[in-house]
């Protein structure tokens, strides 16, 4: 086991999307492969259909934000909150993210438009990175069982990109841990299409 | 993680916990009889936690009506020799200032420990004041965990301290090591015990027993000259203790640039960026962490300092830790420059990270070597990306679909137009929770906040101050917390303004907690419900109408009634919170095909399930929760209820 292991992921979203969970689960798995982790997660009014994030530090650290430019990963659930977390990134930074919108409500009352995902957000991002995974992960987690799957899709095709320092194994074994056991095998589907469809890009 | 894990698990076992959580873990190992708070971030979940452990860890739990409240259980506990336990958010110290500025008089028989979670950076709060000021106003010792696995250790140490000086002890975290997770190695748990007469329990958790003795604990002017030396004395004895403790420990490195030359000294969160980056950069600074940091451990402060070319402070929020450490340069003549917020090298407001310490560090240490640290540098996006970057539509917080609030804040607002009121001449006094974020267009609802429960008094204050009229918003809990004193007031004074208490059955900001408005308890057991109408009522408001605000009408006929009556009108809108667990889902709203978009119930109600979108107001059914106020409102009755599945 390589105890030199050091990587920082960002993980941003909407409220109610189950970030902090995924989160958790990422933690618990490195702990358990014998890493040292700290995360941070912000609750309270932020989560009243506001934007969340949390942050992972894998390795040696004692402070748990992610430093200006040392993400390894930005692990997103909607597109624009992608953006948001890009003071985070470098050239080699990993965007896994989810390519369904969830609209502002606010949009009407601020005059203000969503960018088109293909053409403002997507090309734009593949511009300036050499790995950018858009997933239908809405979808696919329909398609494992419901749309509440849609963190264990992400996570699937977080742990499925090249680098990610933990195993599929331990990462499902913190899942199992942290969900109920009557969801366990939609969360294990979740997974298995979330890893696959980043090897399918 | 089932929370029964951390009353079940065993010294030794790992877990990857919140701050918070740990907090709770270090009570049970503590051995805590009596825990009561009342609910705030970043402090919240360790009540939520408290309220499914107690029982198994044979504890007390309450919510309590109010900080202060809560505060006085705690004290009494301690008096009675239980060790005792309360906990709050920054801003509720204030609330239990008065009788927590007393305790550290009286002093305590069991140990007693007071958490408080700061909030830099004001993830959740109206202000970010500095709990370690308060250290020094009540002349109480605190201590500054930075991490989960020092919050649960601190929580054991702490909770020996305040008995061994019989003094409660402050517990000081902030945002980021309250709702940091980490790995924390659990200890061993000791049981319950009492420091005066052993006395039977017919109750799940240990009882101790009061032993009379006024001259400690009634502060009557001639007590309270000898109380305020004995305090002064055991915090003399406190200094020692700080001086060799534990928990104020200097950090070494092996190698780097400036090592035997630069030092820092720091606490709590701000430690955590000052190690990262002298462990990064290579610095080789010595750093002396204080976790136990008032009393000040002056000559360990002193000998630290000693043969250092300068100093680095790094704390967040106050210049609190600056202050002591220049005070100590000049009582012990050290020719040394301290570096902290003072001279500007960081911030003096808003939390930190490790990107502000390196540039801290950078201004500084650059005048003797360009290169010892380096700066955090931005990843150079294109122009096509940075465009899209800065035009990203906001997220802010919004009300829930569904929210009782939106639907009484939309009646507050048409009543006042149909009266024919400017909205220049509406005053809208907000309060603390969820309602405040009818500050938002379109309702713009919460034009003055001070405090929780300030909504009333200020309601006081500006019928007597203006000619305007004023409408006062304040939620269940909230009213409980601190809404009845001002309502007295209002009455009284025969004040004129509308009070509307919102009534969602539950503390919601915080993550539903009961109130006392509910029939439970803090450890789920059922509990009188205190009715608010009879509250209200016995105070001699004689205007009193109770309303479920989704009836639209009903709510806006309720409202000009309101407006027009002369003194305090109380109105209450209930209708329980949509995130109570367990409601009966509704069939969701649909747009009909005779839309034709006049986007009134997008504009009007900013309703998270309504949108428009592609040219077509749509409805989210996954978020939809069937309030039908949107039906209601529809001037050409364009919207109706989902047919079929």
């Amino acid at each position: 086991m390589d105890k030199n292991i050091d990587y920082n992921i960002y993980i941003s979203g909407v409220g109610g999307q189950g970030i902090i969970k995924t989160s958790v689960i990422i933690g618990e798995a490195a702990m358990n492969e014998g890493l040292d982790v700290v995360m941070s997660e912000i609750h309270g009014m932020s989560q009243r259909g506001g934007s969340v994030s949390t942050e992972l530090k894998i390795g040696n650290y004692k402070s748990s934000i992610v430093e200006q430019s040392k993400a390894d990963m930005i692990l997103g659930f909607e597109p624009i909150e992608v953006l948001r977390g890009l003071d985070k990134s470098n050239k080699d930074t990993k965007l896994v993210f989810n390519d369904f919108p969830v609209i502002p409500s606010t949009l009407t009352q601020t005059g203000e438009t969503y960018p088109d995902i293909e053409n403002d957000i997507i090309a734009n991002l593949k511009d300036n990175f050499d790995e950018v995974y858009p997933i239908s992960a809405t979808k696919l987690a329909k398609e494992a069982g419901s749309v509440l799957s849609l963190n264990m899709v992400l996570l699937g095709a977080a742990v499925s990109t090249k680098d990610f320092p933990l195993s599929r194994e331990s990462v499902e074994t913190a899942m199992k841990n942290n969900l109920a056991p009557k969801f366990h095998e939609m969360n294990l589907k979740a997974i298995e299409l979330g890893y696959n469809s980043v090897k399918e890009l | 993680m089932a929370y029964d894990q951390l009353v079940k698990a065993e010294k030794g076992d790992k877990l990857f916990l919140l701050g918070n959580e740990a907090a709770v873990r270090g009570a049970i190992e503590a051995g805590v009889s009596v825990a009561a708070t009342y609910p705030g971030t970043p402090s919240s979940e360790i009540g939520n936690i408290l309220s499914v452990v107690a029982e198994k860890a044979d504890m007390y739990f309450e919510f309590s009506a109010n900080e202060k409240v809560a505060m006085e259980v705690a004290a009494t506990a301690a008096a009675s020799g239980l060790r005792s336990f309360t906990f709050m958010k920054h801003v509720g110290l204030n609330v239990a200032a008065d009788s927590f500025m007393t305790t550290a008089y009286s002093g305590v028989k069991g140990g007693m420990v007071v958490f408080v979670a700061d909030d830099p950076s004001l993830f959740s709060s109206q202000n970010e004041q500095d709990t370690r000021n308060y250290a020094r106003l009540a002349n109480m010792p605190i201590l500054e965990p930075s991490n989960p696995q020092e919050i649960k250790d601190f929580m054991v140490y702490a909770f020996d301290l305040s008995e061994h000086f019989g003094i409660p002890v402050l517990f000081r975290t902030t945002t980021r090591v309250s709702h940091m997770r980490g790995i924390v190695e659990f200890g061993d748990k000791q049981a319950p015990k009492c420091t005066t007469k052993d006395v039977e329990s017919d109750k799940h958790w240990k009882k101790g027993f009061f032993v009379k003795n006024p001259s400690e604990f009634v502060p009557v002017p001639a007590n309270s000259l000898n109380m305020h030396t004995r305090l002064v004395e055991k915090m003399a004895k406190i200094t020692e203790e700080a001086n060799e403790s534990v928990k104020n420990e200097v950090y070494s490195f092996v190698d780097g640039a400036l090592q035997g030359k630069y030092g820092v000294i720091s606490s709590s969160s701000a430690f955590n960026y000052a190690y990262d980056v002298v462990n990064q950069e290579n610095l080789g600074m010595d750093i002396l962490k204080l976790g136990l940091s008032y009393p000040v451990p002056k000559e360990l402060i002193a000998d630290f300092c000693n043969n250092l070319e300068g100093i680095f402070v790094v704390e967040e929020v106050d210049p609190i830790l600056e202050k002591e450490v220049l005070a100590i340069v000049g009582e012990y003549n050290l020719d040394i420059p301290v570096y902290g917020k003072f001279d500007e090298t960081f911030p003096m407001v808003h939390e930190f990270n490790c990107d502000i310490v390196k540039i801290g560090f950078n201004k500084v240490l650059s005048e003797i070597k360009t290169d010892l640290v380096n700066v955090p540098e931005t990843y150079e996006l294109s122009d096509g990306l940075n465009k899209v970057v800065e035009n990203i539509p906001h997220r802010a917080p919004t009300l829930c679909a569904g929210c009782s609030h939106r639907s009484a804040y939309f009646a507050a607002v048409k009543a006042y137009e149909e009266l024919g009121f400017a909205k220049e001449d509406m005053i809208f006094a907000s309060d603390i929770g969820c309602y405040t974020l009818g500050i938002s267009p379109p309702f713009e609802t919460a034009d003055y906040l001070l405090a929780m429960g300030s909504s009333v008094g200020d309601g006081c204050g500006f019928s007597i101050a203006t000619n305007q009229n004023v409408m006062s918003f304040i939620g269940d809990s909230t009213f409980f917390h601190s809404g009845l004193s001002p309502l007295v007031n209002a009455v009284h004074n025969k004040n004129n303004f509308v009070l509307t208490i919102l009534d969602n059955r539950i503390t919601a900001m915080t993550g539903g907690q009961p109130n006392p408005g509910i029939p439970i308890d803090g450890m789920g057991h059922e509990a009188p419900a205190v009715s608010i109408e009879n509250i209200v009522k016995a105070i001699g408001v004689e205007f009193i109408e109770i309303v479920n605000p989704h009836n639209v009408k009903k709510t806006v006929d309720i409202y000009k009634k309101a407006l027009e009556y002369d003194g305090v009108a109380v109105v209450i809108a209930r209708y329980p919170c949509t995130l109570i667990k367990g409601q009966k889902r509704k069939k969701p709203m649909e747009i009909k095909d005779n839309c034709v978009q006049c986007l009134h119930c997008v504009e009007k109600l900013a309703c998270p399930a309504i949108s428009y979108l592609n040219g077509k107001v749509v409805v989210d059914e996954a978020l939809c929760k069937a309030c039908t106020v949107c039906i209601q409102i529809c001037p050409n009755k364009a919207i109706g209820v989902k047919k079929g599945d």
